[in-house]
């Protein structure tokens, strides 16, 4: 009997019976209720399109950027603050005028919009992972580890997170001293973005986890004797994740402001990797001369990101909140 | 009524207690207080006697308790870059950081309420769409960047407003310092009182405006009208009494988060308040500043969550219902 494989059998067997194939999972998705309210929903298609857009330049910066700002044979100090090619004196080379060492801004928003996107990532995946295994381990435990872990969200949540970062970011400074404070920026900018944000993953997911936790299939799973540990990770995790993404989005968007606020009052990402915050922040010290486009520009790359981002965000929550539809 | 104020006072307390463990762990710990304080050609003896006598050497929880004491008295120690008392410091930076806050509160206010209560009411006018896509614009810009922006236009190219600074203050009292009082000073005050308080004024415009709709849909409201009563007694005397009442809390709350982004707007604006000196303090690693800043603070939006809590309990009636 020649070989078949379970697909194979399964599709002869359907055939027989008459029973239309399963749809595939590019098929499913666009059949489904959120597709439909996503197409919908015009302002979040153009959204979609244009955080898509805006992650690509971003991600695939040194193969789009015209120039490497960061390449010191490349640039010149002869090119400083040319203006935008639409103005007197402009280079045609720098398409929206270069800052006070001669780097292309243009450039330097695609190379600053990459560092923003990825501390924002990785804030919001060290946040949420925080928040979870913390409300994982509150809801599921109960008693005084949850009354402990709770009452320490009631106090942080009582202060605002850009507060909570800067502080951590002074502290970090005393212990690291100014010197490793540049190589470390990029981890402390995350650890202090990440204890601001972690609140909000740990008290939903808690909340969640206490209903979850008496459900059958919990308590099977503790009869046969499974560990807690593996309980909390295997079998409620994945029933929990829902809300969470919904967090994360919207808490994207506000990591990716918080850092470059971080940033520009001069706490965040060093100017030798700059982030579209620190940009504007470079930016600013010659908006009083005249060069406004070292500053602005900058700025309004960071401010289009986070509208479109937000929009997303917004649309995920109705989307997936059956209460509102 | 009592009972609920006693617990929630005695929640008050215990958030302060944890911040201040806080920071006197800063204070202790991060970094040596004897090395901020004194030259390199400082003798170790001489060191060890600074440290004795300042009780460096006790067991720890007898120093948090002397740390706990002095804070209550406003004794902070002393800062590390400018080698005074940080109680001194702060109380010439207070009147700033509070007058800016006030005027950006007020600015929310007055330009908000009105902006929600016509977008609540024309729902579907070209205007109210218009004040919801700016406002949407609002929130997706960051503070720092309006501050910019506002500069841009108004200082550098139109040369309206200052810049930076708070202009022409007037001593009023031993230690208060105003700007209220003369030209320089007032218009020194718009640009950094918009930055602060556009996103607040958002916020309340969009809270007004749900609110004015959910409330006219009611069957008062409908009754009201059918009595024949004059739109303007409806509208306002019915209809927007009764969306004030989260209004009143979302404010209060607010007032919380405008102190603690004055830091942004005070560093963009280079106002002399109590944000911009935290922000050179975490810049410079001057702890003493940055734990009163904190205890500071965590005293102002405790008593603020207190207060709101205390007040609701009187505006809405509901609340004390079933409550012991």
């Amino acid at each position: 009997m020649p070989y078949v494989s379970n697909e194979e059998a399964k599709a002869a067997v359907q055939d027989r019976a008459g029973i239309p194939p399963a749809p595939s999972r590019l098929a499913r998705i666009v059949d489904s209720d959120m597709f439909h309210s996503f197409l919908r929903s015009k302002v979040t298609v153009v959204a979609a399109c244009g955080t898509l857009i805006l992650f690509l330049l971003a991600f695939l910066a040194p193969w789009v950027a015209p120039h490497n700002p960061f390449d010191l044979a490349s640039i010149s100090i002869l090119d400083a603050r040319v203006p935008p090619v639409w103005m007197e004196y402009s280079d045609p080379r720098f398409l929206l005028g270069t800052d006070d060492q001669g780097r292309d801004i243009l450039s330097a928003i695609f190379y600053g919009m990459r560092i923003s996107l990825i501390v924002g990532f990785c804030s919001v995946a060290a946040a949420a992972t925080i928040g979870i295994t913390l409300g994982l381990v509150a809801g599921y435990m109960g008693g005084r580890v949850d009354a402990v872990i709770m009452r320490i969200a009631d106090v942080q949540l009582t202060f605002p997170a850009i507060l909570i970062a800067l502080l951590i970011d002074g502290v970090a400074a005393g212990i690291f001293g100014s010197i490793d404070r540049e190589v470390f920026a990029f981890y402390i900018l995350i650890v202090s973005l990440a204890l601001s944000f972690w609140v909000q993953y740990a008290r939903t997911v808690r909340g969640s986890t206490m209903v979850e936790k008496n459900k059958e299939y919990v308590q099977a799973a503790r009869v046969i004797g499974i560990p807690s540990v593996t309980i909390m990770a295997r079998h409620i995790l994945p029933n929990v994740m829902g809300p969470v993404m919904v967090i994360a989005t919207i808490n994207l968007a506000l990591a990716i402001v918080t850092e470059a606020t971080l940033s520009f009052l001069g706490v965040g990402m060093p100017p030798t990797q700059p982030s579209l915050g620190t940009l504007i922040a470079i930016g600013n010290d010659f908006l009083y001369s005249g060069e406004w486009w070292i500053a602005i520009f900058p700025g309004l790359a960071l401010a289009l990101l986070v509208l479109n981002v937000n929009l997303l965000g917004d649309w995920l929550r109705d989307a997936l909140n059956p209460k509102l539809r | 009524m009592i009972g609920f104020a006693a617990r929630r006072l005695l929640q008050a307390m215990i958030v302060m207690l944890v911040v201040a463990l806080l920071a006197f762990t800063m204070f202790r710990f991060v970094g040596d207080p004897i090395n901020q304080m004194v030259g390199i050609e400082t003798s170790l003896e001489e060191r060890e006697a600074l440290r004795e006598r300042l009780g460096l050497n006790d067991p720890i929880p007898v120093q948090f308790l002397r740390f706990i004491t002095q804070a209550a008295q406003f004794d902070f120690g002393t800062s590390y870059q400018f080698r005074q008392p940080v109680s001194e410091l702060f109380a010439k930076r207070i009147p700033a950081t509070l007058e800016l806050s006030f005027a950006s509160a007020l600015f929310a206010l007055v330009v908000g309420i009105p902006m929600g209560i016509y977008a609540g009411l024309n729902r579907e006018s070209a205007i109210s769409k218009l004040f919801l896509s700016v406002s949407l614009i609002g929130i997706s810009l960051p503070t720092f960047f309006i501050g910019i922006l506002l500069i841009f236009l108004f200082s550098v190219t139109l040369q309206w407003l200052p810049s930076f600074g708070r202009g022409e203050v007037v001593q009023v009292g031993s230690w208060w310092t105003t700007g209220f009082l003369t030209l320089s000073g007032l218009k020194a005050l718009i640009l950094p009182s918009i930055t602060l308080g556009l996103y607040q004024m958002t916020l309340i415009m969009r809270l007004i405006r749900a609110e004015m709709l959910e409330v006219i849909r009611t069957d008062y409201i409908k009754f009201a009208r059918a009595r024949g009563l004059p739109d303007r007694l409806v509208n306002f005397r019915h209809a927007l009494k009764n969306t004030l009442v989260p209004v009143i809390t979302i404010t209060g709350l607010q007032l919380g988060a405008i102190i603690a982004f004055a830091t942004i707007t005070e560093t963009v604006f280079q106002w002399p308040g109590m944000g911009l000196m935290f922000l050179q303090a975490v810049q410079n690693v001057d702890i003493p500043i940055m734990s009163a800043y904190l205890l500071l603070t965590a005293f102002l939006f405790v008593a603020i969550n207190f207060i709101v809590d205390i007040l609701y309990f009187f505006i809405d009636p509901r609340l004390r219902v079933g409550r012991p």
